[in-house]
Parts: structure tokens; sequence; C-alpha cells
């Protein structure tokens, strides 16, 4: 009986010790700076590696907010003032293009943390296919690191890429709701027009109706949705977003212009029920 | 051929026990009186042969203006002058306890059995708020009281068995009594299938089985102080709501309480009764004997109360004053989980009563003043703070959806007065009485989230803001009787302002597939409801006599709309024959059309109907044994029928034969 505890003990014992070892590793400089967020992979050059985090430690289909570490290889020091940039590049069979990116900022009150985000509109299967290219520079010296990246298939729908009526093509992607509630929800989305395969510029000032449903529930709605508009604080499309259950819901859309004409979806209808434009949440 | 059975064993036991001695019949006029009285289960009455072994449910359907509200053949709803559950103050033995159900499956009437009580106590309008706040009326089902007889041991057993529904009944009771201690135990088991509507027509999902324990026990502690304390259990399972789209599995109460007496003859205060309780109510409401539905879900609900009272009488003189000092906290919470078709979507939670605090603090005082050997002035008032709090967090936030700026609390301030004038003489007596009430909305008016009524098919959603219902009411009653004749007549009229119903709203989509839309919770300007009872009784010879009894009902909203559950006119016709030892009464009810119904509410009219009821008794006894044996016939010509009452127009029992037999040792 005895024993039984003690050989308990040891191999508790023996458990603390290993992860303190790893964490030592992991945090060599004083406070942690990317708490709360996961690390999704590493890309190395010579002279740095690169880790870059989000909250759920894998790249999915939709908007991803990334943050980012350049670790000095020689002296295993995080660096703290570079200038960085990046772009994501999916391989098709015939062609290439890029998608929705931010530029990379200081992340706000750490010191060797970079942030920006990236929308992914799609992927393979396998996840294969999105590679990212990082440029950054030190001191005067620029770096360049390239690695592929796996991005996996949300799910649930939380990006749509579609041709307008107006004949552009348009990526428009769930920001927040990240955890919803059964409550009053602010929805935020991103919208970008597709200027070339390389090139994605954010789209000002049209309207976003919003009109959830839960086809579950023979597409019960939802009262007190507001349409999404145009916020110039972080250039994203806000509304509020009632959720009067957990469960599976669908947020059909229509995109209208600043003339108010409709660029993409419908009215949900009994014969209609669901819009061609749509997000999906489940919580 | 059971039914035959069961007829010829009647007949037989009525021929064998022809002839035997009965000195306990209690003269009782359960139609007129005020405050009914459960018959024990071993007297019989001699107006309305009851089954011993009736359901509580069955018990005060009997009283003038108490109809019974059937989503099935269990858990009635009890009504008062056409107010339901949330218009009422029902109380077990002046304690708060409230149904956990969002849908009314669980009146708390299903949490007592008849075994539990010694009579219940009705008071209409603002004569009943001596527990509690109410518009309608109160209903307190009060407890066998201390009994300290020294009478040692006595045992009784029931027997019950009906044909229609297969419908069995057991009940066992045992008390111990001395000067200074008694302990009484009794507990009583019920199982029904499905029964059968007239013509034979199976009502499914009508079954039902229960049991029901208690134990009281009570100790002398001096010549004025004793103490008493008592717990209840009831559980019921397998009980099916055919008017509903969901069963119940499992509807579960524990109602307990210690109370302290005080009497004193001699002393300005004659009493004081102080207790304590605590009880809890889980009820869990599923659909899995349903083999048809639009989406499977589980609506579980909880229902906590804790409270107190303290009452004191006093007499002096010309004063017969009542005082009552009482508090409860109640926690009501109640969710429902549904699970989607699509075996790949998650479950769908919401919180349809989000845990909802209800704190009241109240005071009541009554004096009844002797003015002279005729005339008697009554008044009553109660004041109360009563606070709701939603402690859900989830349930606030679900609820700001329809009104943001919605707090997580809300305080009132609740009143009622009554005054009524008597004046009483050998023939004739006459009263009057007006009084003012308020109440504060129940926690599914105010909280509620989605709560599916099938009766107009629509979603409610609770409406934290509404403001206190008031009623300004007036009653009169006045009887004449001689040695043969009895005629009485009893009317009241409720003028209610802001009267509390569902009002459709458009845009709204509606959560219950299927359902028709969604109605808020609102309040009306003003509603009138108006009821009137004549009662007449005639007796031919010392055992003879035929009694009969006419009611019209009216509610109407300010819009002109008739309101819901309103009783068409109603009536009922008896001839009894009762000896010592034997009585026979042959019975007549019915309905007239009920053309006042409610269609902007979602009612429909339903045909007037009529029913013969044959009921019979004999009680016969040894030097030391009493046996008392119930039979009869309900619904004599297997009526296929439905009354206003019945949710969703489902049918009432056909023909159903039935005997009860109670031995007491």
């Amino acid at each position: 009986m005895k024993l039984k505890y003690i050989l308990l003990f040891l191999f508790i014992a023996c458990f603390t010790t290993a992860c303190n070892t790893d964490d030592a590793d992991d945090t060599q400089q004083e406070v942690n700076e990317v708490e709360g967020v996961l690390k999704v992979q590493e890309i190395s050059n010579n002279t740095h590696t690169i880790e870059l985090y989000n909250k759920e430690g894998v790249f999915k289909t939709g908007y991803n907010s990334i943050r980012l570490r350049i670790k000095d290889n020689t002296t295993n020091m995080y660096v703290e003032n570079a200038t960085v940039s990046w772009k994501p590049i999916m391989q098709m069979p015939s062609m290439q293009h890029s998608s929705p990116y931010s530029t990379i900022e200081k992340s706000i009150g750490t010191n060797t943390v970079y942030q920006g985000f990236i929308v992914y509109q799609m992927t393979n299967t396998d996840g294969s296919g999105w590679s990212l290219t990082i440029d950054y520079a030190i001191d005067g010296t620029d770096y360049t690191a390239t690695d592929a990246i796996h991005v996996l298939q949300n799910e649930k729908q939380h990006v749509t890429s579609f041709m307008g009526n107006d004949a552009v093509r348009y990526v428009l992607a769930l920001v927040e709701p990240e955890s919803p509630i059964i409550g009053v929800n602010t929805l935020k989305v991103a919208l970008f027009r597709m200027e070339s395969m390389m090139t994605f510029s954010e789209v000002e000032d049209y309207t976003i109706s919003l009109d959830p449903r839960m086809p579950g529930m023979g597409n019960h709605s939802s009262p007190n949705n507001t349409d999404l508009s145009y916020s110039f604080v972080d250039k994203l499309y806000h509304g509020d977003l009632s959720l009067t259950m957990t469960g599976y819901w669908v947020l059909n859309l229509k995109l209208m212009n600043t003339l108010d004409e409709i660029l993409k979806g419908e009215t949900v209808t009994e014969d209609n029920p669901q819009s061609s434009l749509y997000l999906e949440l489940e919580f | 051929m059971k039914k035959l059975f069961v007829c010829c064993f009647s007949i037989l036991f009525f021929g064998f026990s022809f002839g035997q001695e009965d000195d306990n019949f209690v003269k009782k006029d359960t139609i007129i009186l005020k405050e009914v009285t459960v018959s024990t289960r071993r007297k019989l009455s001699n107006y309305r042969q009851e089954k011993t072994l009736s359901t509580l449910d069955n018990f005060l359907e009997k009283s003038n203006n108490i109809t019974m509200i059937k989503r099935g053949n269990y858990a009635w709803e009890p009504a008062l002058n056409n107010m339901q559950s949330e218009r009422l103050s029902v109380t077990i033995d002046g304690m708060h306890i409230f149904g956990a159900c969002t849908d009314k499956m669980d009146p708390i009437t299903s949490y007592v059995d008849v075994s539990n009580l010694e009579k219940v106590a009705v008071g209409s309008g603002q004569v009943g708020t001596e527990n509690g706040h109410s518009v309608g009326g109160g209903i307190d089902l009060q407890l066998a009281p201390s009994k300290f007889f020294d009478s040692g041991l006595k045992t009784s057993v029931d027997l019950g068995y009906e044909t229609n529904g297969n419908y069995k009944t057991a009940g066992l009771d045992m008390e111990y009594s001395s000067n200074q201690f008694y302990v009484n135990a009794d507990g009583i088991y019920r199982k029904s299938d499905n029964y059968d509507a007239g013509n034979s027509k199976e009502i499914l999902y009508s079954q039902f089985e229960k049991f029901n324990i208690s134990l009281q026990t009570g100790y002398q502690l001096s010549e004025n102080h004793a103490i008493d304390a008592s717990v209840i259990y009831d559980k019921a399972t397998d009980v099916g709501y055919p008017a509903l789209p969901m069963d119940v599995s499992s509807a579960e109460a524990l109602i307990t309480a210690v109370t302290h007496h005080f009497k004193n003859e001699s002393a300005t205060i004659k009493s004081l009764e102080t207790k304590i309780y605590f009880n809890t109510i889980t009820h869990v409401m599923d659909d899995s004997k349903r083999p048809d539905v639009p989406i499977r879900m589980d609506m579980p609900g909880w229902s906590d109360t804790y409270g107190f009272y303290s009452k004191a009488n006093l007499h002096t003189n010309k004063h017969h004053l009542s005082l009552n000092l009482n508090g409860f906290y109640n926690r009501s919470l109640a969710e429902m989980t549904m699970y989607p078709n699509d075996m790949n979507q998650p479950a769908m939670f919401m919180y349809t009563w989000p845990d909802i605090r209800t704190l009241y603090g109240g005071v009541y005082a009554k004096d009844i003043y002797t003015l002279n050997t005729h005339e008697t002035l009554t008044g009553s008032v109660r004041f109360g703070f009563h606070q709701n709090k939603i402690t859900e967090e989830v349930g606030l936030e679900s609820l700001q959806i329809f009104y943001p700026k919605l707090s997580n609390y809300k305080n009132r301030f609740l009143s009622s007065f009554s005054v009524d004038y008597t004046f009483k003489k050998k023939h004739y007596d006459y009263s009057f009485g007006v009084g003012y009430g308020e109440r504060a909305p129940s926690v599914s008016e105010a909280y509620g989230f989605y709560l599916f009524n099938s009766f107009d098919n629509y979603d409610y959603i609770g409406n934290p803001n509404l403001k206190n219902e008031k009623a300004f009411e007036a009653n009169m009653i006045a009887n004449y009787h001689n040695n043969k004749f009895h005629l009485g007549i009893a009317s009241s009229y409720f003028f209610i302002k802001d009267y509390i119903i569902g009002n459709i709203t458009d845009n709204l989509s509606p959560m219950t597939i299927n359902a028709d839309g969604v109605k808020l919770y609102n309040a009306i300007s003003h509603a009138t409801i108006f009821n009137a009872y004549l009662n007449s009784s005639y007796s031919f010879s010392e055992s003879f006599s035929v009694n009969a009894t006419l009611g019209y009902n009216n509610g109407e909203g300010n819009n002109n709309e008739n309101l819901p559950l309103i009783k068409p006119f109603s009536y009922l016709a008896e001839l009894n024959y009762h000896k010592k030892h034997f009585n026979v009464a042959l019975q007549l009810e019915g309905n007239g059309n009920q053309s006042n119904y409610s269609g902007y509410y979602g009612e429909d009219a339903t045909p007037a109907y009529g029913v013969l009821n044959l009921n019979l008794g004999n009680a016969f006894y040894t030097k030391h044994q009493k046996f008392v044996l119930k039979y009869g016939i309900e619904n004599l010509l297997d009526t296929n029928y439905t009354t206003f009452a019945d949710w969703n127009n489902i049918p009432r029992q056909g023909r159903n034969f039935y005997v009860n037999i109670s031995a007491i040792l």
C-alpha cells in the first residue's frame, strides 16, 4: 500500500521536473510574451528562426490573427528591433495567388512580439499549397525566410471568396466573435477587393445586411440584429448579432455597395432558406 | 369482461354491506363553502360521494369556483375565478413552493396527495392573501395539525381500482399518538395506463405513475409549547401529457418544515405559530417516448424555496386579529437542450428560466370585528417587498437581446386590501366585499425565454419591465335556508388593470419548429372577469335530497376580446339518497356551448356536453375496525367530450368503473 503511494509520488515528481526543464528552454527571456497563444510552426533560415503563433496553434482557412517572434540562432535571444513584412502564396496547378494580409506591427506592450493577420481564403484538402515568405530587416541588414505552411480547412465557413455583380472578386472573412455568447454579440467582418492575384485591398463604406438563422431549428432567426457598417478605426465591418441559443448558425449576408446595389446575396425566404453569401458559426 | 367483473363485484359487496351501522357521516356542503375541506380518507361525505382515493385534483375540481386545466390525466392546474397559477397564491400549509416546469406541467398541487392533507382552504380574491399576494385568490393545502390524542397506534389501508386506464391505487397510513408525542407516516402509490375517452378511444401518452410518502412527527414540549416536523417526498415518473408535445420522465419534490406552536387560551395572544421550511423540485421534461418529433429536446427545471412564517392570533372582546409575517427565497432555473436531426451539428442550448432568484418579505393583518350578534366587519391588508434577480450571466445576456438596457434585478412593492361586511340571521345571510390587490409577474411572464405554449402554438418571451398587475374586486354572497330548502347566490367581479397577457409580436421568428410566431408578455390596459353561481338544494326527507348549481362566467379585455380559459355556462344536478351505512348519488354535470371563446388568444369553441355519474358508498364497522367501500360509474353513458379547460381539446375519460376500499384497523 505504502509502496504504491511512494511510486506515485516519485512518478509525479519526475514528471514535474521534466516539464520544468522544457519550460526553462522555452522562456529564457524573463516575461513570457506569448502567453495565451500557441505555436503554429517555425520558419528558419541560417541566421534566425521565426516562430509563428496564434490562439489555436494551427492555421485554418479564414481570418488568422498571427503573432511572431524572431530568434537569433546564435544567441538564442529574440530580436527586438526588426521591421517585418510577409507574403503568403498559394501554389495552384497552373498559377499562384496570394491572400488578404496586413502589415506587421510590434505587438503593443511587448518587446519581442510582432503581429498581423492573414486571411486564407482556401486550402487543399490535405492542408498543403500555402507557403509564407517573411522579409525582415535588423539594423539595416535585410533577411528573408520562406517555408511551406500548413493551412487546414475550417469545418465552418469563416471566409468566402466570390464574384460580385460588379464583376469584382471579393473576400469576406469573419473576425469576431471568437467566442460567441447567447445574447448580443458584436460581429466583425473583414472585406477585401481582389485587385490582382497578388494584391487585395480593404473595401470601405459598403453595407452588409445580416440575417442569422438556425437550419437545425426550422431556420429560426433572432431579433434585433443590425446590418454591418464600415468602421475606419479597425477597417472592419461592425454589426450586432443576436444568438438565442448555442448551436450551429448560418449568418446570411447581402453585400451592398455605396449606391445600395446588391453585389452578392439574397433575402432569406421560405423558398430560399439560405443566401449565397453566408458565414457559419458554431458554439 | 374486466369491467363486468368489477361491476358484479361492486353489486355483490353492496348487497353484503347493506344494513350496517355508520354514525360517521359528516354533513358538509362542499358546493358552496368558501373553505373546501378534504374529506379525510376515512369519512364519507354525504353530498359528494367521492372516491376515497380520488386525487387532490379530482377533489379540487368539485369546488364551486375552481376549475382544473387539464393537459393530461395528471398534474392538473387549478384555476380560481377563471385565473390560473400566476394569478393565484397556492401554498402548502402556508409554505411557498413553485413548480419547476416552464410549461406549467407541475402545478404544486401535483406534489402533494390527499393523504398528506387535512383540508384545503380556498380564499376567493383578496380574501386569499393570507400567505401571499394574488389577484384571483389563494389556495392553501393544509397539512394535518398536531395530534396529541393519546389514541395509540392506528393503521389504515386503502386500495383502489378503476377500469378506465387500468388505474391502481394503494395507500397505507400509520399513526401513533400519545399525549406528548405523535408520529404519522403515510404512503400512497398510483399507477395508470392510457385512459380511454368515450367510445373506447385510447388517449395516447396519458399514463402516469407516482408515489408520495410523508412523515410527520410532533412533541409537546410543555403545556403551551409544541414542536412539529414534517417531510413529504413525492415522485412521479413516466407521466404522459397527451395535450403537449413532451412528457415528463421524472417530477420529484421534497417538502420539509419545522414548526413551533404556542397556545395559550387565557392570554391575549391565543396562538403563535412559527415555521421554517425548505422545498426542492426537480422536473425532467423530455420527448423520448414520442416517435415523431421535429427535433429531440430535453427541458429540465429546478425550483428551490427557503422560507418562514410566523402567525399570531389575538382575541379581544370584539376583535379577532390575525397577523402573519412571512418571507421566502426562491431559485428557479430551467434549461433546454435540443439535438439537431443532422448529427454533425452540435446540441443547441438555452436557459429558458435563467436562474431567477425571487426574494419576498411581507406582513399581513386581518381583523374580524363583531359589530353585534348579526353583523361582522372584516378587514385585511398585506404589504410586501418583492425582488427578482437574474443570477446567470448567460441568462441576462440572452434577455438583453430583447431588452438591451435590462439590469439584473428588479424591485417591487406590493399591497393588498380588503373589506367585507357580513349579516347573518337565522334563515338568511348575506355579505358584501371590496378589495384591491397587486401581484408581481411570474418568472415565466417576466423572464421566460422562448417558452412554447401549445395552447395557441406560440413561443413566449418574458418581459421584465411589466408593471404590477392590479385588481379591483367586488363580491357578494346571499343565502336563504330553511329546514328543507336552501338557495344561495355568490358572485364576484374583477377589474384588472395592466392585465398581463402575451401579445403577438410581428417580425420575431419562433424558436419552436412549426410554431405560429412569438408573443411577448405585455399588459393590456385592463380586463374584467365576472362570475356568478346559483346553488340550491331541497331535502325531501332525512335521506333523500336534490341539489343543483348553475354557473356563469365572463372575461373580457379592454380590446373587447374574450379572455382565454373562461368557463362557459355550467350546471350540476345531483340526486342523493343516504342512510347511515349506505349512500348513492346520481349526478349530472355539464357545460353549455362555449360561445364566448377567445379566438384572438388562440382558443377554439368547445361544444356543450353533459355527463352522468353514479356513485355509491358503504361503511360498516366491527368493534375495533371500520371498513369503507366506494364504488360507482363515472361517465355512465360513455360520452366522448371535451371541456373548455382541456388543453388542445383532449377528450376526457369515457366510462369508468371504480371501486375503493378502505380499512381502518
